[in-house]
Formats: structure tokens, C-alpha cells, sequence
């Protein structure tokens, strides 16, 4: 008997330790639990590296164009 | 290894993308989540200042030697310091809108002093367009642009610290360092600063070619 009461304060106690941790400032926390800020973190890393790929386009493109002036 | 700056800066730039969302970050009211905006945000308008820098730089040095390829330079470097300046007020608008709650305030000397020295880096671009003679154009814009980088500094960095801003670290409000102090996001936010800075500089570099080779091309 005791032993149960013992068990029931302690998941209590547990509880309302839990709530007292989400009173804090919202911040994202179920949102980086469920794993589902890599999805946006791998579209802002798409966007980035597609940005990446363009300038070094362009920069073999310039280099080719300073071949050719070279040559000339 | 001439490429090797870059490689660095996109590494960086990637590294703060991920772990910037990812790493803790101290839970504050109003700003919650949108401390993260430091790393994207803060570490632009260094660029934009770097880039300031190194055009004045090159002015002077246009002043001293008389050379059309440093005043090219110092074009250049204001143009893509330019370009970093409108992503950083677009970010900071966002970002005010749903902490300070409006997309621009009056009150804070630093968006004021921003907005004022883009309409000074305007007039020097249009200054450097309306002349055509190309000698006379280097010496008028270098010392407009000395002008224009002490007029930029006293705007954004000497008038938000001496009235009250909603910026930290201006005015009576506390330091970046508040924010900063947090050793996790300085692991980040210092990496990003660096890597950006990189990234910067490679634009100003493809900038410098493109303007080489229109010069070749007009001789």
C-alpha cells in the first residue's frame, strides 16, 4: 500500500516537474523532437549549394573568356 | 590553391546553416527561436562593412597611384558591399517585424543611419556614372567615397551608441555580448562571420574579372 502511494507521488512529482520545465520562453523543442528541421535544413542547404554551383559556373565561364582575350 | 578561400567559406557558410538550426540556444522571451537570426543575420552586414572597407582602401590607393585597375577595385568592392546591404535590411526588417512588431520603427537610429548611408552609397554610383572622362571620374569618386565610408560609420556605428536603439549593444540597451556570451552560439556565430567574410571577397573577385575583361575589351 504504501508502496503504491509512494510510486503515485513520485510520478506526481514528475508531472508537475515536467510542466514546470515547459513554462520557460516557446522554443521549438517538439519541432526539432520530431526530426523534421532537417527537412528544412536540407532545403536551405539545396538553396545554398545551387547558389554555390552558379558562381562556380561563372567563374569557369570569366576564365574561359580570360583565356581567349589572352590568345588574341 | 587559389581556390582554397572559397572552398573554406562555403564549408563555414554550411556549417552554420545545419548547426545554426540545430545547436541549443539560450531560451529568452519575445526573441525565442529567432536568436538563431544572429547567425544569418548579424554576420551579412559584417560583410557589407568588410567590403566598405576595402573599397575605401582602394580609393586611397586610386588617390595615391593615379591607377584606372585600383579605382575598378574600389567601384567593385562598394557594389558588392551594396548587395549584402539590401538581404541584410530585408532579414532585419523580418526579424523586427515579429520581435519589435513592426517592419520598420523610426525610434532606432540604426535602421535610420542604414537607410541614409544606402542613399549615400546611391550617390556615389550615380556620381560615377554621370562622368564620363575616366580619370577625372576615379579621382572625384575616391574622394567621394572616403566621404561616403566616414559618413556610413558615424550613421551606424558612433549615432545608435550614443541615443537609445533597439539594437544590442547601442544606446542604453545591453551588449551583443548578452546574447553572445553563450558559448554555443559562439561557435557558430564566429565561424559565420569568418565565412562570410570569404564569400564576400570571392563575389569582389569575380566582380574585379568581369570589369577586367570589359576593360580589355574596350582597348
Amino acid at each position: 500500500m504504501i508502496r503504491n502511494i509512494l510510486g503515485f507521488l513520485l510520478i506526481f512529482c514528475s508531472i508537475a516537474l515536467n510542466a514546470q520545465e515547459n513554462q520557460g520562453p516557446n522554443m521549438a523543442d517538439t519541432f526539432r523532437n520530431d526530426g523534421k528541421i532537417y527537412v528544412v535544413i536540407s532545403v536551405i542547404s539545396i538553396i545554398f549549394f545551387s547558389i554555390v554551383l552558379f558562381l562556380i559556373y561563372l567563374e569557369r565561364k570569366i576564365k574561359r573568356l580570360e583565356d581567349k582575350l589572352k590568345d588574341h | 590553391m587559389k581556390h582554397l578561400y572559397k572552398i573554406i567559406s562555403v564549408l563555414i557558410i554550411f556549417y552554420t546553416l545545419v548547426w545554426g538550426l540545430l545547436n541549443p540556444v539560450p531560451r529568452l522571451d519575445i526573441l525565442n527561436e529567432t536568436i538563431r537570426n544572429v547567425y544569418y543575420h548579424v554576420p551579412i552586414w559584417f560583410a557589407m562593412l568588410f567590403m566598405m572597407s576595402i573599397s575605401l582602401i582602394y580609393s586611397i590607393k586610386a588617390l595615391s597611384t593615379n591607377k584606372l585597375t585600383d579605382d575598378f577595385k574600389g567601384y567593385n568592392a562598394a557594389v558588392v558591399g551594396f548587395f549584402f546591404s539590401i538581404p541584410g535590411l530585408l532579414t532585419g526588417s523580418v526579424w523586427a517585424k515579429f520581435t519589435w512588431t513592426t517592419w520598420w520603427t523610426f525610434q532606432d537610429p540604426k535602421l535610420n543611419g542604414v537607410a541614409i548611408s544606402i542613399l549615400i552609397y546611391l550617390a556615389y554610383f550615380i556620381l560615377r556614372f554621370s562622368i564620363i572622362d575616366e580619370l577625372k571620374r576615379a579621382r572625384i569618386s575616391a574622394v567621394y567615397n572616403v566621404f561616403a565610408f566616414v559618413m556610413m560609420n558615424v550613421f551606424i556605428m558612433i549615432l545608435p551608441r550614443l541615443t537609445d536603439s533597439l539594437h544590442p549593444g547601442n544606446g542604453g540597451n545591453p551588449a551583443f555580448a548578452k546574447y553572445d556570451l553563450d558559448s554555443n552560439m559562439r561557435m557558430v556565430f564566429y565561424p559565420a562571420v569568418i565565412g562570410w567574410l570569404l564569400f564576400s571577397f570571392w563575389l569582389f573577385q569575380i566582380k574585379n574579372r568581369i570589369s577586367f575583361l570589359n576593360n580589355k575589351l574596350d582597348d
